[in-house]
């Protein structure tokens, strides 16, 4: 069965879960939710949570999210577990099931129970039995083909009934491969045979799936990591059928949450990686470099240098590689120095701390130099003690537990499913260099303002269009910080603002004489009588520090004044994360308008003589 | 494994799905005797069982299950006992 095998043990289960009932407290369950639970235990703390919060509790820092399952069978017996994997992540998400088999109503039918629902995301489980119901084994090869036609044309069709109906995420699951080969390995070449056309159907579905915004959960790769037997019972199958047997629940719980925190900016951004025995074996500081064991010569040595290519690749993809351990500096910069079978360099870390203190302290440091919360790191430690020390100084970073052996590193970290990315853009591959580029302000920390009027810095903008939208649609929909008023976006909605007259969106590019850090800056604003209204302002936070936002106001400004505006109106609205913007509106000559509403402070700012603040930065507005 | 034995990690298995520490089995048992044994409750308790003995039911012992004892006897024989 595919296991939850990166949370730690819960120890005292039934003493845990029935203190947790005598005082139900949110942090109480989610810390409870992130640990090793079978799926007998997760219903139990599904209940749980039902009965100490029949409503949620207020002020969460994460989003409500309402989510609809739909399915060709049954799904009832994978929602308590899909609760408790969103908990794990501090999500509440409140659960509809349609009827039994009634997707396709469900979708169509304006008076029914989904549309009432109004889902934020809706998850579709087609069985591989239903899907493949118009196959036949009798079929010639043509009859095949429009028997596999009929299939895409029905989804793309519920697909698009959906985004127009809901404008909401769209979440379908691959077909597990339960049809029995009949032909063995030429199975492909029998047009009718169920088994090849589950296997071409999921390639289908992949290959649509960006095409028609819809987003995939593989579960066909889980299949292979697992086996179908860990994925399927057909006992169960018969019994209720249950396509996913109940004991994967928990996995696939965990796979539907990890896609819906993705959305919502939430997987995580950084990993912080251990020194001794977590990247080679051995102690640098007692053994010395040339005695570390790493690379060729032993099967461990080239599984801790495996490792550290997994974690180089991580950050090839976007995630930023950190490194907190005891150790000297000196010995730990030594062995990334001297040592040549070394796979990560310096250059690759964005930020180094080695000393003797406290890791919880470190990882703290490590949040605040690379401007990320605590939320978005993961922390790699062969150490069982460091581990559980970490977990419980700071319960939002995530700690998984490591397997003894380094050969099983990559794998864990992999499973736990921590970065989960339904696009990766171009932003993602590059980032690892913006945060260099930090590192090199920083390092000249005492002169900042000249070294900013070196990095020859541009910023260009233009209103939206349809090739940047899903960098947009990604950027509004993860940036916390330096975020105005935190307003997520579907895609949908970012497509409407194309031809919507009344709102003013803009994109902002940086690029400087190091790199062009691509789209980081978003700014929407809506005609509201002779005033513009900034209903959302982000900027990407590895570009904070550079007084680009000076830029963007000016350039937000000449914009508004062509729109034919009188007056732009900045909004603010406090969160949990987006404390450092507090004054962003003052600082860039906007005058708050008086007004009691606590959750949310007005600015204005005339255009009339509105003089530009941009200082060492160009705007350019693109064609 | 002796038939007590086997009744103990059982009740085990029930009380953990039912959430009730005091809840006592008996042979002739139904769901209708215990308070929220719905189908849901009915595939944890056999998820549980299969998990706790290391044992795969059938089609056919699924079917045939219907009061505690029944379960009880399953268990034993898949075990190796009767």
């Amino acid at each position: 069965m595919p296991d939850l095998d990166w949370l730690p043990d819960p120890g005292p289960w039934a003493e845990r879960l029935a203190a947790l009932r005598q005082a139900p407290s949110w942090d109480g369950f989610v810390a409870l939710a992130n640990t090793r639970l079978n799926a007998v235990r997760t219903n139990a703390l599904a209940r749980a949570l039902d009965a100490a919060f029949p409503e949620p509790p207020q002020g969460l820092a994460r989003p409500l999210v309402r989510l609809a399952v739909l399915g060709s069978s049954t799904v009832s017996h994978l929602l308590p577990a899909i609760r408790v994997a969103g908990l794990r992540r501090g999500l509440r998400i409140y659960l509809y099931e349609g009827p039994y088999g009634g997707y396709r109503q469900e979708i169509l039918d304006p008076a029914s129970g989904l549309h009432a629902f109004a889902p934020d995301d809706i998850l579709l489980l087609f069985d591989a039995a239903h899907a493949t119901a118009g196959f036949d084994v009798a079929q010639d090869a043509e009859q095949a083909r429009r028997a596999e036609d009929a299939v895409r044309d029905d989804w793309r069709r519920l697909w698009r009934a959906a985004r127009t109906g809901f404008g909401c995420g769209l979440i379908q699951q691959t077909l597990l491969p339960t049809p029995v080969p009949l032909a063995g390995s030429g199975e492909h070449r029998l047009p009718g045979s169920r088994a090849a056309a589950v296997a071409r159907l999921n390639a289908a579905l992949h290959d649509m799936a960006a095409g028609e915004g819809i987003d995939v959960l593989a579960l066909d790769a889980a299949v292979q990591r697992h086996g179908l037997p860990a994925w399927h019972d057909s006992v169960w199958w018969w019994r209720a059928k249950q396509e996913v047997a109940p004991s994967a629940a928990p996995f696939y719980g965990d796979l539907v949450s990890r896609m819906l925190a993705a959305r919502r900016g939430l997987s995580r951004k950084a990993l912080v990686l251990d020194l001794d025995n977590t990247l080679w074996g051995g102690i640098v500081g007692d053994d010395g470099p040339a005695a570390l064991v790493l690379g060729p010569g032993s099967a461990e040595g080239e599984a801790f240098a495996a490792f550290q290519a997994y974690t180089r690749d991580l950050s090839r993809r976007g995630i930023v590689l950190a490194v907190v351990s005891k150790n000297d500096e000196a010995n730990a910069l030594e062995a990334f120095e001297r040592h040549p079978e070394m796979v990560l360099k310096r250059g690759d870390i964005a930020a180094f701390l080695a000393n003797w203190d406290d890791k919880a302290e470190n990882l703290r440091r490590v949040a605040a130099q690379l401007n990320l919360g605590l939320d978005a790191l993961v922390f790699a430690d062969d150490n069982p003690f460091e581990r559980d020390r970490v977990r419980t100084a700071l319960p939002e970073v995530a700690v998984p537990e490591l397997p003894p052996d380094p050969s099983g590193y990559a794998d864990r970290i992999a499973g736990a499913g921590y970065f989960e990315a339904l696009s990766v853009t171009a932003e993602d591959r590059a980032r690892g260099r913006h945060y260099a580029v930090r590192q090199e302000v920083a390092a000249q920390g005492g002169d900042l303002p000249a070294y900013l009027a070196g990095l020859d810095m541009r910023l260009s903008w233009r209103r939206f269009t349809a090739p940047d939208l899903p960098r947009i649609v990604q950027l509004v929909n993860k940036t916390n910080q330096f975020n105005l008023t935190t307003r997520r976006i579907t895609e949908g909605e970012a497509q409407a603002l194309l031809t919507d007259p009344d709102a003013l969106a803009l994109r902002f590019r940086l690029t400087d004489r190091l790199a062009d850090n691509g789209i980081v800056g978003i700014v929407i604003g809506r005609r509201s009588g002779r005033d513009l209204v900034l209903d959302t302002w982000l900027m990407s936070c590895r570009v904070i520090g550079r007084g680009a936002e000076a830029a963007m106001r000016d350039a937000v400004v000449a914009a508004a004044r062509d729109f034919g505006a009188a007056q732009l109106v900045g909004v603010y609205r406090p969160s949990p994360k987006n404390g450092m913007v507090r004054d962003l509106y003052p600082r860039l000559g906007f005058k708050e308008v008086e007004g009691e509403e606590a959750e949310e402070r007005r600015f204005v700012l005339p255009l009339d003589g509105a003089e530009p603040q941009a200082v060492s930065i160009r705007i350019e507005a693109e064609a | 494994m002796t038939p007590d034995a086997i009744d103990a990690r059982l009740t085990d298995i029930f009380r953990e799905v039912f959430d009730d520490p005091a809840l006592v089995l008996r042979p002739e048992m139904t769901a209708r005797d215990v308070a929220g044994w719905d189908s849901g409750r009915m595939v944890e308790i056999l998820m549980g069982t299969e998990e706790a003995f290391g044992i795969t039911f059938t089609t056919r012992e699924v079917d045939a299950l219907a009061r505690v004892g029944d379960l009880a006897e399953t268990v034993a024989r898949k075990l190796g006992r009767t």
